[in-house]
């Protein structure tokens, strides 16, 4: 059964598609990260998708059923990489991923999800607020 | 000398969509297509992704179907159209199926509303004697 590797950088978890997602294969991402994150006690997921050609309504809702699901484990989620005709593409087809943290490039999801995990800048504190 | 130009079919092909996997030989093949026809890189993923939301449909909601993709030529003007057929029951209440955010699938109910907006020309035809057909083009 082919899957998506997830690899492990401390309490972060990487994931990079770059194969054509088939929906069972996107669910079985969805499934596996879901697991490995509960397992590591991981803290930040970040999802590379510079190699997706399209992001398609279904792909969509997965990305950010992925980023519910770790929330709710107590993990952030980013995607990064998305490219520009797919950004364009994916607002004009409806979708504006409300709910899913994006950042440009790998490097600064990284950032992004450190800083969440030590509470700096105060990201990924404000869902505690009051 | 002929004023209006005649739409010419210069190219067709039919693919079947019944499993998962004919969804991704859809866009691969829509892609090598509009790839080869020098289509931007825009409007390469745009149409993509809306073959990939009507195949989908007929998929999930018409128990899968076929799509025939053709491109055309009308005088120096180039387009694709792609006609996605299926068999299954129909929609019951097309401009209901029209709006954002409509499902009976658990989905986003952006597959017929979203891909309106990504193609040039979309036209539906739905009964439950002869299924759902949709048909979108895209002018380059």
């Amino acid at each position: 059964m082919e899957r998506i590797p997830i690899l492990r950088i401390g309490t972060l978890l990487l994931v990079t598609i770059q194969v054509d997602l088939y929906d069972d294969l996107a669910l079985r991402l969805q499934d596996d990260l879901s697991n490995r994150i509960a397992e590591l006690e991981a803290t930040g997921v970040l999802i590379d998708i510079s190699g997706l050609e399209i992001v398609d309504s279904f792909i969509g809702r997965t990305l950010a059923n992925i980023a519910a699901i770790a929330r709710v484990l107590d993990a952030e989620t980013v995607v990064v990489g998305m490219q520009p005709a797919v950004a364009i593409t994916l607002v004009e087809l409806g979708m504006s991923l409300p709910g899913i943290r994006t950042a440009l490039n790998v490097d600064l999801g990284m950032e992004y999800l450190r800083q969440a995990a030590t509470g700096e800048n105060g990201v990924g504190t404000d869902h505690y607020a009051e | 000398m002929r004023t209006v130009s005649e739409q010419i079919i210069t190219r067709s092909e039919v693919l079947p969509i019944r499993t998962q996997i004919d969804l991704v030989h859809v866009r691969q093949r829509v892609r090598t297509w509009l790839s080869e026809e020098r289509f931007t890189l825009i409007d390469q993923t745009k149409i993509v992704t809306a073959a990939s939301e009507l195949a989908r449909n007929a998929l999930e909601h018409g128990g899968g179907g076929e799509m025939e993709m053709s491109l055309l030529a009308v005088g120096a003007r180039k387009g694709i159209r792609l006609k996605f057929s299926d068999h299954g029951p129909g929609i019951a209440d097309i401009s209901k199926a029209m709006k954002d955010g409509y499902t009976t699938a658990g989905g986003m109910g952006l597959g017929l509303s979203g891909s309106r907006r990504l193609m040039s020309e979309f036209e539906i035809q739905s009964s439950p004697e002869s299924g759902t057909v949709v048909t979108v083009t895209r002018w380059k």
